[in-house]
């Protein structure tokens, strides 16, 4: 691992930025122990809390990228630099992916104080926690802020939400009613909800309503934080700022009631299982003791990286299954 | 059978889409052109008059006087109409975004020269719907955008009583891939869009709906199948006869006319065997021409030499003969209409407008055309019909001559000297117009321009009508530039939803089998998928190729990032960077390849990507290719490279052989 990257790093080089998601992403195996050394050394020194991680979920066509556009420019009025990993999903036939998030993401024009990546979710047997969790891990370096976003609503809430300090889920104006809501499980998770397009009228305020009902209705964990529901429009700016806020807000009572330590600690368990499996397999994961065994190990051993915990067991399972 | 009528038919307008360079160069050329029998004017802008960009604006480096004329200022369209009859001529000006702006100044010009504004004949494109879906020449959102549409309708129907305020566009949809049906739906999408927004911006009285619903004209495009093109026209003619009676009461049936000019198929010219595009723009041309009842008013034929580069003098010349021979040689204007009883072209006639009217019912319901656009709907319907088209070329169902048939061809002694064969920009121009809008800045009285530019921005506040501050900041000096700017500052600016990410991958055929896995097998290599940028730099927004081949990539299992329309060669490299790709595709249909290509990688180089492969694709001379080659580009592809799954192969190729694959 070179430690002149790091440097590089530290002093919010752009280009080592790239260079270092690039080696993050590589999948050669000299290149894989390079990576997690690099995400190792980063994570020594990183600060705790360090950048604030943001999840955006949300229905296709709900206007997240459009939303994140208004966002970023917001933090930008408040001198905070932003890095952004869209997620798109892959062609399950071809493997290829169209990542357009770009077009619709024009803040980050000629600004250094703004970083987008976009990425293909590839296989999704876990490949979007890894991939994205080492990115999340590579920005929070050198920007003040990071979001993921991903399209879709279920199963990727879940993998976003173990790696954000914050999940935000942008709700299209009549994109369905509490029942729907409920049934569709968005509701459990997310730590704030914005409905795009107020500048539709009623149609946002009644969704706003629908969501405030189920919300009312479904049981949460933690019980001390309720998840507000907030009207924006990219289009003219509305909310865009109270939404910055609530981001805020929520950060600091998680970090204060010690939530954010927790949910840092449960998305280093995650990416360590889940990039066991997906290398390995189940199979893999069973030599090494199982889904309960590694997580046993890592709540063992807490100043270890996710990172050097997952080279550690890597090496281990190459040896137990003759370099595999 | 009918006896032939004892009177002529009058013939339609001729007109010949021209523009480049300058001013004074334009100009000569359309006084040559109307010495030669043409019969009206079709202004062609360039690109940073169309988007609102003054010649020395960052963004207009390299695209100055290249598709059109820079018309920055008043003086620049004093120069332009010099020793042209205003009053008797009808001039057709393809201009959207900035449409209010080109008006005024059309306006105020002829009004120094002592001509009244209620004198002018003539057409202002103004179909920003289409920009968003094909055409990319778009400023500003949807909503303001319609509401400059309406503020002129309303103003011309007072003011300028001869002037079609908006041609409504299938031309474009059609470029872009759109079938008959997709063409007729989504005009008629576009027309309610616009004729609902007069109507309730509360701008004009109900009783002079039926006027505004009588300047609404169409511009449409003809492609090869004639007999399908002919029962097109009829079918528009009839439905749009319908939508003005049932949606909007007008009962004078001489203001529910079909009124449409008409430019054929670009689409189908070919680069192979150009020769052969003649016999196209014939048959086309009769598409548009044949029936009476649904003949068009203006005609503009492209010139035979399109896809190889910007027509000469001579080539134009060629065209316009077409025309004249047409209409003055043959004795189709002296019948009436050849098809009324025929039952094949009744019944095709029906068959379109059924299918039609049920694709516009769908738009409708979404909350129509603008609503559609905003969804991607109706560019995601374009992309895919335009994939499906291409994909019957490249395996051959669909034939084109000289292209994927008969390929075989004597040497062409129309084409031996490629370097003569089509005009090219000098770039001196760019230089010239820059110099001269400097010293027009500089003369100006500058106190006069702040305020009419604070007159505009009141007007813009209040929702005043745009038209009278606009035509008096015309007359102040406000430059294109300034007017643009102070509503980009209102408006904000938009990014039209691409169409591309969404859509199912094609079934693999033969080829597309052996690159996929040819892309999966480097991925080893790379160490992650093979990963490409494509965009377009400079301000040429004809998206169809960047889409295609995004999509393409991605059926062939690369990642690909689209980044659209509209980038500076600083954009393009830092994205490349930070998006950690292996090539680059870059394509532009402007002409301005040579300034840009060689800006892009100079910005690569400066971003420590030098060594990331850059690929070309658009409507460049074989002595640019070369250039482009010898600055470092990878491969370059013109209109003849149709078969998209060869140009993936040797995109893998060029990654294989770049330094990622070392």
């Amino acid at each position: 691992m070179p430690p002149e990257l790091v440097q590089r790093l530290r002093a919010g080089d752009r280009g080592a930025v790239a260079e270092a998601l690039n080696l993050a992403d590589d999948r050669r195996p000299a290149k894989r122990a390079e990576a997690l050394a690099l995400l190792d050394a980063l994570d020594q020194d990183a600060p705790f809390p360090g950048a604030a991680r943001v999840g955006v979920t949300g229905a296709p066509g709900a206007g997240k990228s459009t939303l994140l556009d208004a966002l970023v420019r917001g933090l930008r009025r408040r001198d905070a630099t932003v890095a952004v990993v869209a997620v798109d999903p892959s062609s399950q036939r071809t493997g290829g992916a169209l990542l357009g998030d770009r077009i619709r993401m024009r803040s980050g024009a000629g600004d250094p104080g703004v970083f987008i990546r976009s990425m293909a979710a590839r296989d999704r047997l876990g490949g979007l926690a890894e991939s994205t969790w080492a990115a999340v891990s590579i920005l929070a370096a050198s920007f003040d802020h990071v979001f993921v976003e991903t399209v879709g609503v279920g199963q990727s809430e879940g993998e976003i939400a173990a790696l954000a300090d914050s999940l935000l889920f942008v709700a299209n104006p009549g994109g369905g009613d509490t029942l729907q809501f409920m049934k569709a499980g968005i509701l459990e998770l997310p730590d704030l909800f914005a409905v795009n397009k107020a500048d539709v009228g009623p149609l946002a305020e009644r969704t706003a309503r629908e969501l405030e009902g189920g919300l009312r209705l479904t049981e949460r964990d933690p019980k001390d934080w309720a998840p507000p529901v907030e009207l924006v429009s990219a289009r003219d700016g509305t909310g865009i700022d109270a939404l910055l806020d609530l981001l805020d807000t929520h950060r600091e009572h998680a970090l204060a009631a010690g939530q954010l330590a927790a949910r840092r600690e449960s998305g280093r368990r995650r990416f360590v299982v889940e990039s066991l499996r997906r290398r390995f397999g189940s199979f893999g994961l069973e030599r090494v003791g199982g889904v309960a065994g590694v997580e046993d190990q890592l709540n063992q051993s807490t100043d270890e990286s996710a990172f050097a915990a997952l080279a550690r067991l890597t090496r281990t399972l190459e040896e137990r299954l003759g370099g595999a | 059978m009918s006896a032939p009528t004892p009177e002529r038919d009058r013939p339609w307008v001729f007109r010949t889409y021209s523009g480049h360079s300058s001013a004074k160069a334009s100009n000569a050329l359309y006084r040559s052109n109307l010495s030669k029998g043409q019969t009206g004017l079709s202004v062609a802008f360039d690109l940073p008059t169309q988007t609102g960009f003054d010649s020395d604006h960052a963004l207009a480096r390299g695209e100055v006087g290249k598709v059109g004329v820079p018309i920055s200022h008043i003086d620049d369209m004093a120069t332009l109409f010099d020793q042209i009859p205003l009053d008797r001529m009808n001039t057709s000006m393809t201009i959207n975004a900035t449409a209010a702006w080109l008006l005024s100044l059309y306006v105020a010009n002829a009004e120094r020269n002592g001509v009244d504004a209620a004198a002018l004949q003539g057409t202002t494109q103004n179909d920003i719907i289409k920009e968003y879906l094909s055409r990319g020449t778009y400023v500003f959102p949807p909503e303001p955008s319609m509401r400059l549409i309406a503020d002129m309708v309303s103003y011309t129907v007072d003011k300028i009583p001869k002037w079609n305020p908006i041609n409504i566009c299938s031309y474009h949809l059609q470029e872009a891939g759109a079938t008959p049906t997709q063409e007729i739906a989504y005009a008629m999408a576009n027309a309610i869009a616009v004729l609902d927004g007069v109507r309730d911006s509360g701008d004009v009285s109900p009783e002079v709906i039926p006027n505004v619903v009588g300047r609404i004209s169409f511009f449409l495009n003809a492609g090869i199948r004639f007999v399908e093109e002919i029962c097109k026209c009829r079918a528009m003619a009839e439905i749009w006869d319908e939508i003005t009676g049932e949606r909007y009461g007008v009962e004078n049936p001489k203001l529910r006319r079909f009124r449409y000019g008409v430019q054929v198929n670009s689409l189908g010219l070919t680069e192979a065997q150009p020769e052969n595009n003649v016999i196209r723009i014939v048959l086309e041309a009769l598409g548009v021409t044949f029936s009476k009842k649904a003949r068009c008013r203006a005609l503009q034929l492209p010139a035979w030499n399109e896809a190889l580069g910007l027509p000469r003098p001579w080539d134009q010349q060629w065209s316009l003969r077409i025309q004249q021979i047409l209409a003055y040689e043959t004795d189709l204007l002296e019948y009436p209409d050849l098809f009324d009883g025929s039952h094949v072209v009744e019944a095709k006639v029906e068959e379109l407008k059924a299918s039609a009217k049920e694709e516009l019912e769908r738009v409708l319901k979404m909350g129509g055309a603008v609503a559609a656009v905003e969804s991607a709907y109706m560019k995601q319907q374009l992309v895919a019909s335009n994939t499906r088209r291409l994909r019957a070329i490249e395996n051959g169902e669909q034939t084109v001559v000289g292209v994927n048939a008969y390929t075989e061809a004597e040497p062409s002694p129309l084409t031996d000297e490629d370097e003569q064969s089509i005009l090219v920009v000098d770039d001196s121009a760019e230089r010239d117009q820059i110099e001269a809008l400097r010293a027009f800045r500089a003369k100006r009285n500058d106190a006069e321009v702040q305020a009419a530019l604070r007159e505009l921005d009141d007007a813009l506040a209040s929702g005043r009508n745009v038209m009278p501050v606009s035509i008096r900041a015309a007359q102040a000096g406000v430059t294109t530039g300034e007017w643009s700017d102070t509503l980009r500052q209102r408006f904000g600016e938009y990014r039209a939803p691409t169409g591309v990410v969404e859509g199912r991958a094609a079934e693999a055929s033969d080829g597309t089998a052996a690159v996929r896995e040819r892309v999966q097998a480097i991925e080893a290599q790379l160490g992650r998928p093979l990963k490409l940028l494509v965009g377009k730099p400079g301000l040429d927004g004809h998206s169809n190729g960047a889409e295609q081949i995004a999509v393409k990539a991605r059926d062939v299992g690369m990642e690909v990032v689209y980044e659209g329309i509209r980038l500076t060669p600083e954009e393009i490299a830092a994205s490349a960077r930070d998006e950690g790709v292996h090539v680059i595709g870059l394509s532009i249909l402007s002409g301005s390849h040579g300034v840009l290509v060689i800006d892009v990688l100079e910005e690569l180089r400066k971003v420590g990507c030098g060594d990331v492969p850059v690929v070309v694709g658009g409507i460049i001379p074989d002595d640019d290719a070369q250039k482009l080659r010898a600055a470092g580009v990878a491969r370059v592809y013109t209109p003849k490279d149709f078969d998209l799954t060869r140009i993936m192969d040797e995109i893998v190729d060029v990654v294989a052989d770049s330094r990622a694959a070392a």
